[in-house]
């Protein structure tokens, strides 16, 4: 991405970021961007692999259940702290990602959509059934995030933690994008058997790309639960994992704003249809249906070319 | 023979009968279009819910399952239609993701037209079991390998002797040629996505008084299939058939011998192992990548 652009939307993000208290926001609101801005940094990391890459996750909502477990029983059940439970999780996640990261990442389409599936729902399974260390189906309660002496809490603290840490991975992931190893996993998803013969090594990028963002979910998983203060599997279960392939192709494959713009998305309509709880899943899947269909390459990249067209036909 | 191995055995193979029927329902749109289809799953949790839910309304039991099949598959026919053709050429992960969301779709509308709860089917033939070599087997799973191997050999038959069947098979092997010798290739693909909807439902239908359904039960029954397809090679109807069975019976002993809670789990590590081992499955052709 252009450079300057990209720079207009570090600095837009931040204006956003810094105005919204400014609002007089109530826990309501807060809550939601606080959510929003969470599920967003699991989503930068999964549009680097899938949207960048062009290696798909059915599987994500594994890694980040993996860091809210790490957290919730490192600290209930063995009196860790939060930032050292924390941290244990993002590394046991990141070796797990790192060995099932080759022979997985060997597959492509839909036997890699598949195995990563797969990988979900095993893990799923465990929570499920692991009842003495994860309180099983019910869940169980988890701590709050307890960092140098002093306890997180209210919904302003959360709110500047997740934003800083928002505007950390936006920057970081664009400057990434725009390395010669972002141009490498670029590459992979033109073609993989192309970026072989120009020398990338695509079965080592592959593997860290799937580890970085296999980190980023636990990271956010296990904030995640502190900042919710339970867990139960369905948090970490296969709807999550497309809720989170939802916000990538909503928002926009290969476009990290995009991926803001997909988390929001998919995490207000919910609140919109609040009033027909029902009727979620029906219009979720319509309206994914229907992106897929009409607006394949998601919110932010049509609008930027739709944009493009526009100022070009004014210049002619 | 110990007589309870026995009785996992025929419990492994009655549950194997349905995923085999649904691998095949991922077989046949694979070979017409090289798609997987995420909605297979649905289609068996669709049948099962029609039916039962009709036959809670006191309607006749074959008036219901014929209900259900027949909603299963003019479900196949509207996804191909109003989701799948209007996509055509799109890059095969997109049409992977739209079938994931017609996938929730189908589970959504199904929440929100029949609810919730449970819903299972009485036994075909009433619960009076029947006993076979020490085991002790319900009535229905007679009926589960009756319908199936009726099923198989109907398969066997249509792509063996019909023309139609014949159109199914060129399409499979070769598109383009296919076409060139004017065979309608889009008629092929409704056709396909028709039939695995009625397979997937046959499959719900038959299994339906031993398991009870709900609106959420397709996502592991489609993935169940999915491993039986791909255990036995993706694309091959045998394959399909004993690929089915086989992860039936794993499942049963698994559950039986090792543990019930992680039963689920030997069709997800199948699908793993056969991925990574053995990617053309136990009797898969070639495989290509399509550069």
């Amino acid at each position: 991405m252009n450079r300057s652009r990209s720079r207009a939307g570090v600095a837009i993000l931040a204006a956003v970021l810094l105005v919204f208290p400014l609002l007089g926001p109530g826990a309501y609101a807060y809550d939601l961007v606080i959510r929003i801005s969470m599920s967003a940094v699991v989503v930068i990391g999964l549009n680097l692999l899938f949207g960048y890459t062009g290696q798909i996750s059915l599987g994500h909502a594994a890694f980040y259940g993996l860091g809210a477990y790490a957290s919730a029983i490192l600290t209930t059940h063995f009196a860790w702290p939060a930032l050292a439970a924390m941290a244990a999780g993002a590394a046991a996640t990141g070796l797990l990602a790192l060995a099932v990261s080759r022979p997985i990442l060997k597959l492509s389409g839909h036997h890699l959509a598949m195995g990563t599936l797969a990988l979900g729902l095993i893990a799923s399974t465990v929570f499920n059934n692991e009842t003495r260390w994860t309180g099983g189906s019910d869940g169980m309660p988890v701590p709050p995030l307890a960092m140098f002496g002093a306890e997180l809490a209210g919904e302003f603290a959360w709110y500047v933690l997740t934003s800083l840490l928002l505007l950390v991975v936006v920057v970081a992931a664009l400057n990434l994008v725009d390395s010669p190893a972002g141009r490498a996993l670029q590459a992979i998803r033109g073609s993989e058997t192309a970026a072989r013969v120009a020398g990338i090594e695509t079965a080592r990028f592959k593997s860290r790309v799937f580890v970085l963002s296999a980190v980023l979910a636990s990271v956010m998983g296990s904030l995640a639960a502190h900042y919710v203060a339970f867990i139960t599997p369905g948090a970490a279960g296969l709807a999550r994992s497309v809720e989170f392939l939802m916000m990538v192709v909503f928002g926009g494959m290969a476009s990290v704003f995009g991926s803001i713009v997909g988390a929001a998305f998919v995490t207000l309509l919910p609140q919109f249809l609040h009033a027909f709880e029902s009727w979620e899943t029906l219009v979720l899947g319509l309206i994914l249906t229907a992106a897929m269909i009409f607006m394949p390459g998601g919110i932010v990249p049509t609008l930027r070319g739709a944009l493009a067209r526009r100022r070009k036909e004014a210049a002619r | 023979m110990s007589s309870q191995l026995v009785q996992f055995l025929f419990s492994g193979l009655t549950v194997g009968a349905m995923y085999a029927l649904a691998a095949l329902g991922y077989a046949l749109i694979y070979n017409a279009s090289h798609l997987v289809n995420f909605a297979q799953g649905e289609f068996i949790m669709l049948g099962a819910m029609v039916a039962s839910v009709m036959v809670e309304a006191r309607l006749p039991l074959p008036v219901a399952i014929a209900a259900g099949i027949a909603a299963a598959t003019a479900t196949g026919v509207l996804m191909e239609r109003l989701a799948i053709r209007p996509a055509r050429g799109a890059p095969h992960i997109t049409l992977l993701i739209i079938t994931l969301g017609v996938a929730l779709v189908i589970r959504g509308a199904v929440q929100v037209v029949l609810g919730k709860g449970n819903h299972g089917l009485p036994p075909f033939s009433g619960e009076a079991p029947v006993h076979f070599a020490g085991a002790t087997l319900s009535s229905q799973s007679l009926w589960v390998f009756g319908v199936t191997i009726a099923i198989v050999l109907l398969l066997a038959w249509y792509f063996g002797r019909t023309r139609s069947g014949k159109a199914m098979l060129a399409t499979s092997h070769n598109a383009l040629a296919a076409r060139l010798v004017g065979i309608d290739t889009q008629w092929v693909l409704m056709g396909s996505f028709a039939m695995s909807g009625a397979l997937g439902a046959i499959g719900g239908v038959l299994v339906a008084p031993i398991t009870f359904t709900s609106y959420d039960a397709g996502v592991v029954l489609g993935v169940k299939g999915f491993a039986a397809a791909a255990l036995g090679g993706l694309g091959s109807g045998p394959g399909a058939i004993v690929g089915g069975l086989l992860l039936g019976v794993l499942e049963a002993l698994t559950a039986g011998y090792l543990s019930a809670a992680y039963k689920d789990v030997v069709a997800y590590l199948a699908i793993l192992l056969v991925f990574i081992f053995l990617p053309r499955g136990l009797f898969g052709g070639q495989r290509t990548d399509r550069v």
